[in-house]
């Protein structure tokens, strides 16, 4: 069987099977590329599981503006992995049902390297406007593959009534948290000081990430190198695997992902909690097993001699390379992430904007107390290891991070063999 | 004319059955293609491999390898040992059972019905650390951190979910068979224990493991519960299935068939053994196997149990 005869086949049954909009392009090579796009007409707007109900709208509001060049959602399940499987899916069978993908901001350079998603026109879209590390989750070796379209960085929740009752200010540093925590614990049985997430997921990966960058570490640089062979990166290790040994995390830390520890720290049982910015509106609503509405704060998370720093989650519009009507499709991607679209978005669905502007609104800051401590957060924020076989390295990073959490392995010796393995991993 | 009649047939298994192993066969003879060092990019094409995918499994990645192999034999062994056993039980106690026999039935089978992933869900709650599990026992045991006490957890969920099944064919195997021969053991003096032994047992066994080997195929492809209950990447719980998932997931199909191509053969490996130790009757062709002309063949000359046990002492 001839490769093209293959590839249709194995087309017509996947199309067959899933009904997809749209046929099956075999003329891959003909497709212009984002660079130099002409094409207009009906294009699809890839993404996961809208829980908002706001993406229905802005496409609403596009499709009325641009009757000749309809926009259709695609909405992909909730789960992460299962996105990029499908996402992969169609870029293998080189159909043209996907246009617009919004990605995962780790997801980057392996769709660029694979060619699945165009470069694009620097002119495209305003990245001098952004908080300066976001570009660094749409670029891949210096140019621009996506354009930033909501962000994410960790935020320190604490029990802000307990803080004020014992009068001390919210930490900057861990050793100032340890203090902290010897405070307020003694009249607190059964809280615990820290959590964040250690279960062996993407979690970890991230806040692994953080303790080694807030220690003065990195994990991979812009080109992708690993430097996990230095002091500062096995001090941070260290403190994390000195929080679980002295106590600082209790001891079922090292299950908790970001909802079992949310629910920790709103059943009363942890003073401080790393996690994202959605936790707040949900903390903050009434519910029987909540106990912290209206009681907690937020701050930037602890380092080792100042503010920490985040990782960088979020995501990222692109454009899918076998697709047509590219033109309407990077109008369509400036549309989505424009200022409009972002404060939208912010107002309706809580999600982080990219552009500084809207940190720095007054109005915006009333209504979202976290906005500006997010800003500190994304700003002095380091993207998660930006590298073409994503998957392979977080496995790797996560096998060393938890063996050396659960004391199987030294720090030491865990971070030798994440270097080693990280380095192989490289092109 | 008969080929023509099973034609179809044949044409579904092929499609089914055939081209997907043919064709993970030749998938595995290919690897993914390298980035390019100078421009970032993906080279074109999957490159012809031969059997290195095979090579590395046992040699680059042997630990991981092996690590899953004897995860997925134990944790295949134990489970299918404790469901045989913990099915029997449930189909004696059903075919006892007169009042609301149907009822009994229906319900036991409740468990079998759920998807397993669902059951995966319900029983990471029970394992939660401040779940129902931990609060039953007192303890504040890490269910699913890595270790022994996951390796538990998986077996328990297991043997919940799929008991029932060993217990439903099990039953159909106890009645079957003749209310008369058990009269004639009472008659001749045999109490419960030794009616069990040498006679529901040796004429339940025909459906017993034919039950035992559909679990057995079954377990050895053991995946969505570890994944969900424990979690993906996990040494203790990782088996066979995970390691070719975790491959396709990322994007290198030829690794990851080759993976499913060993599981395979493992596989059919354990079943033909099964199947020729045993003596499971699976394919009809001993007429002795089931059916009353059998078993009353068989009872005259009890307790030697005739061919199956005969057949165990040469093999």
């Amino acid at each position: 069987m001839s490769a093209i005869e293959r590839r249709l086949l194995r087309c017509t049954a996947v199309t067959a099977a899933l009904t997809l909009v749209g046929g099956c392009g075999l003329g891959a090579s003909s497709v212009e590329s984002g660079v130099s796009a002409k094409e207009r007409g009906p294009i699809t707007y890839v993404a996961g599981k809208d829980t908002s109900g706001v993406v229905p709208k802005l496409i609403k509001r596009w499709n009325d503006r641009n009757p000749g060049e309809k926009v259709t959602f695609i909405e992909l399940p909730e789960d992460a992995d299962a996105q990029r499987q499908q996402m992969i899916q169609n870029a293998q069978l080189k159909t043209d049902t996907y246009t617009v993908l919004s990605l995962d901001a780790v997801w980057t350079a392996e769709f660029a390297a694979n060619r699945w998603i165009d470069e694009i026109p620097e002119s495209s879209f305003p990245f001098d406007k952004t908080l300066g590390p976001i570009n660094g989750t749409v670029a891949y070796r210096g140019k621009w593959f996506a354009m930033p379209y909501t962000s994410d960085g960790a935020l320190l929740y604490y029990r802000k009534d307990l803080l004020e009752k014992a009068n001390v200010e919210p930490p900057k540093t861990q050793d100032e948290m340890r203090e902290v925590c010897g405070k307020v614990l003694k009249k607190q049985p059964g809280m615990s000081c820290y959590g964040g997430q250690f279960e062996k997921y993407e979690g970890l990966t991230v806040n692994f990430s953080e303790a080694v960058n807030s220690a003065g570490g990195q994990v991979t640089d812009a080109k992708g190198n690993p430097h996990l062979d230095t002091p500062e990166a096995k001090r941070g290790l260290d403190n994390l695997i000195k929080g679980f040994r002295d106590g600082t995390m209790p001891k079922n830390g090292i299950t908790m992902m970001e909802e079992t520890g949310r629910r920790a720290f709103e059943k009363g049982r942890l003073l401080f909690y790393r996690n994202w910015p959605y936790q707040y509106a949900v903390s903050n609503t009434k519910a029987k097993t909540n106990k912290v509405v209206n009681k907690f704060g937020v701050a930037p998370i602890p380092g080792e001699k100042g503010t920490g720093a985040s990782s960088l989650g979020g995501h990222n519009l692109a454009l899918a390379n076998t697709a047509r009507n590219k033109a309407t499709a990077l109008d369509f991607m400036r549309y989505m992430t424009s200022d409009e679209g972002a404060r939208m978005r912010l107002t309706k669905a809580s999600q982080a904007p990219v552009f500084t502007k809207l940190y720095d609104d007054p109005k915006l800051a009333g209504q979202f107390p976290w906005l500006p401590v997010l800003k500190k957060s994304i700003v002095g924020a380091e993207p998660r290891p930006r590298v073409v076989r994503y998957g392979d390295s977080t496995k790797v990073i996560q096998d060393e991070a938890y063996a050396a959490l659960t004391g199987k392995k030294s720090s030491e010796a865990a971070l030798k063999s994440m270097q080693k393995e990280l380095n192989a991993l490289k092109p | 004319m008969a080929a023509l009649l099973v034609s179809p047939t044949l044409l579904v298994l092929g499609l089914v059955i055939a081209y997907p192993v043919l064709s993970a066969l030749y998938t595995s003879l290919f690897t993914a293609p390298g980035i390019d060092p100078k421009t970032g990019f993906v080279e074109d094409g999957d490159s012809f491999a031969g059997l290195d995918n095979f090579t590395s499994i046992f040699s680059a990645a042997g630990d991981r390898f092996w690590n899953a192999f004897w995860n997925t034999s134990f944790l295949t062994l134990t489970s299918v040992a404790l469901e045989t056993i913990i099915g029997l039980g449930m189909a004696l106690i059903m075919h006892q059972a007169l009042r609301g026999r149907a009822w009994v039935r229906a319900s036991i089978l409740v468990p079998w019905a759920i998807p397993t992933a669902i059951s995966a869900l319900l029983w990471r709650w029970i394992f939660d650390t401040e779940g129902i599990a931990n609060t039953i026992i007192n303890t504040e045991v890490l269910w699913t951190t890595e270790g022994f006490q996951a390796q538990v957890a998986v077996i328990i969920a297991e043997v919940w979910k799929t008991a029932p099944f060993v217990g439903l064919l099990t039953l159909a195997g106890l009645q079957i068979i003749s209310e008369e021969v058990y009269e004639a053991a009472r008659v001749d003096g045999a109490g419960p224990v030794r009616r069990l032994w040498s006679i529901t047992l040796p004429l339940v066994k025909p459906a017993l493991l034919v039950a035992v080997l559909f679990r057995l195929l079954d377990a050895l492809r053991m995946f969505d519960l570890p994944y969900i209950l424990i979690g993906p990447g996990k040494e203790s719980v990782e088996t066979l299935s995970m390691l070719a998932q975790d491959e396709a997931a990322n994007v290198r199909f030829g690794p990851a068939s080759a993976y499913a191509v060993v599981l395979f053969l493992y596989v059919f490996l354990i079943a033909f053994a099964f199947i020729k130790l045993l003596g499971a009757d699976l394919l009809g062709d001993r007429q002795s196997g089931n059916g009353k002309p059998g078993a009353r063949k068989r009872l005259s000359l009890m307790p030697g149990n005739g061919r199956g046990q005969q057949k165990e002492a040469t093999a």
